[in-house]
């Protein structure tokens, strides 16, 4: 249907989108590689000239980079565990026929529709506060002692935080994917005698392949730029127990003003992003093109 | 979906998902009811359910201590300002992509879609720097511009999908009958599309509305949204937890209520149209 003129229209009319994201995610990028070879303090100006691999020696070097660089790992594996196998659970317990559906559907999605500070912020006090927090309380009623959560577990807190905003999405998609699943099919397995499990294990799961690998791609994205969380409830710490690469950059940066070794530390973070990038694509796309 | 099963297996069914559902539920559902207590009330050690003494003197406390409504307009400039110029740069951009596609359509859709993932920290020091140099830093218009940029992979995309269902040959056939591409574009792509672009700008709006990474680093005082409000409550500061439930339900009300209407644009849009 294309002619030559309107193929030239298009080109026209992509122009705009592509220049802006084009200049967007190459000017910002190549600063930082710039910046993180020079030595460039907001706190001493003297301090200037190429820098070599200074900046990149001393934050991959720093004890701190190892610990967030697992920190990282473990928040982003934790939550997507936690996710998939709730999401899954509550797709499968809302697929089927119960009272209430649409209100149960609101009351599930809920989390995700609200803000990472307030998100934080409420399980911060409300929940997990050892004097006055929900959870605090439920402990007294056991006759336990109240957990001060975000000082004995920070990293483990942050992840319970995070897994809440994301179930809900996990959920979603999952419940999505599950009810696009033929209803003939599964009475077909069903009058072939194939029993609840083995039809969640024939049927049902690799149906819903495609969509786990999609949430682990889109929750991924997120999960390795978690900030907000962290900057509301433990800052980080204690020391360095809940920082994970995006706020160790946000704090050698910005906090400390060491703008060589945060550009550093950025650049890691990029090539991290990559490396997971160009694995989930390559699984993705395969999973895009069926 | 008329499967046939027991009352009592339904019973069993709906007891667990209510269980487990309120239980998901029950941070915003605490924060809601405990915005209503007195500051004795909400951390005493009896905790009470309901609020005892009903009061409405947090949501004045919050206006007075942090001025909800400059943050709340900032927020309402930001998500619609930024998702409304997206749209402009990208409804064009997605409709050559879907009606005349080339070659590398798929490639420049899979680059954009890469920009999203590249993490915002790579490039948080030096966008700082640029917006400190302009005079950016902490203005609305800037954080609008930000905003625009980090969204707007995701606004071609769902274009991109909403687009590719309308049916080409409705539009040869206006060309057929003469139309002028203008006109084609107006009176024929326009209305059609015209609920995708909604379900767009209502995701966008709500993605951009809860964005906290650039809203909290790039604001202090006056450009700063509700994420920067709410995070202004981060360190306590005497009795405050029934202060804080109230800023952060009316930090959270507004988009929670747009949100339940657009469950179903939430998985198209956030898939990037892989699973609808």
């Amino acid at each position: 249907m294309a002619t030559k003129q309107t193929r030239a229209l298009a080109r026209t009319m992509m122009a705009p989108a592509v220049i802006v994201l084009f200049i967007w995610m190459i000017v910002p990028l190549v600063m930082t590689l710039w910046f993180s070879f020079q030595n460039y303090s907001l706190i001493n100006p003297m301090m200037t000239g190429f820098a070599g691999w200074a900046n990149y020696v001393y934050v991959i070097g720093d004890p701190s980079f190892t610990q967030s660089l697992i920190n990282t790992l473990i928040l982003v594996g934790g939550v997507l565990l936690i996710t998939i196998v709730g999401g899954t659970f509550l797709a499968l317990l809302l697929d089927q026929p119960i009272w209430g559906q649409g209100i149960l559907r609101i009351l599930v999605i809920s989390p995700f529709f609200v803000m990472p500070p307030v998100a934080a912020l409420i399980w911060k006090n409300g929940f997990m506060h050892p004097g006055y927090g929900m959870l605090g309380h439920l402990w007294k009623f056991f006759g336990l002692q109240p957990v001060d959560w975000f000082n004995q577990y920070p990293l483990f807190s942050v992840i319970v935080i995070v897994a809440w905003q994301w179930l809900p999405f996990a959920t979603l998609i999952l419940l999505t994917a599950l009810q696009s699943l033929s209803e003939e099919q599964r009475e077909a397995a069903e009058m072939d005698g194939a029993n609840a499990v083995n039809r969640f294990r024939y049927i049902i799961m690799p149906h819903m392949a495609r969509a786990i690998t999609i949430v682990i791609l889109i929750q991924t994205i997120f999960l390795l730029g978690i900030f907000a969380e962290i900057r509301v409830t433990t800052g980080g710490g204690p020391g360095y127990a809940s920082t994970n690469i995006a706020f160790l950059v946000f704090r050698t940066g910005i906090l400390s003003n060491d703008i060589g070794a945060g550009s550093a530390g950025g650049v890691v973070a990029v090539i991290i992003a990559n490396i997971v990038a160009i694995f989930l694509m390559r699984a993705v796309g395969k999973n895009l093109d069926a | 979906m008329a499967r046939r099963v027991s009352t009592s297996t339904k019973v069993g069914f709906t007891v667990l998902a209510w269980a487990v559902a309120l239980l998901l539920f029950s941070p915003i559902l605490w924060t809601v009811l405990t915005a209503f207590k007195t500051e004795a009330e909400a951390i005493a050690s009896q905790p009470t359910f309901f609020p005892q003494n009903f009061t409405l003197e947090n949501f004045g406390a919050v206006q007075d201590r942090s001025d909800y409504f400059k943050h709340a307009i900032n927020s309402i400039i930001v998500s619609f300002g930024s998702t409304i110029l997206g749209l402009i740069i990208a409804i064009p951009a997605a409709w050559s992509m879907a009606f005349a596609p080339s070659k590398r359509t798929k490639d420049i859709l899979m680059w954009m879609l890469s920009t999203k993932m590249m993490p915002a920290v790579g490039v948080l020091i030096p966008i700082y720097l640029i917006f400190r140099d302009l005079r950016l830093l902490d203005t609305v218009h800037g954080l609008t511009l930000i905003m625009t940029l980090i969204n707007l992979p995701i606004i071609v995309w769902m274009l991109y999908t909403y687009f590719k269902e309308i049916p080409v040959d409705i539009l040869e056939a206006a060309r057929m009958d003469g139309a002028e591409l203008w006109n084609e574009i107006t009176h024929v792509l326009v209305p059609m599309a015209v609920p995708g672009i909604a379900s767009t700008l209502l995701l966008n709006v709500i993605l951009a509305w809860n964005e906290a990474f650039w809203t909290i680093t790039l604001t202090s005082g006056r450009a700063g949204t509700l994420t920067a409000f709410i995070s202004s409550f981060s360190s306590p500061q005497g009795l405050f937890l029934a202060k804080l439930s109230a800023a952060s339900l009316l930090a959270i009300a507004p988009i929670l209520l747009l949100g339940w209407f657009s469950q179903k644009q939430l998985v198209r849009g956030l898939t990037f149209g892989a699973v609808k």
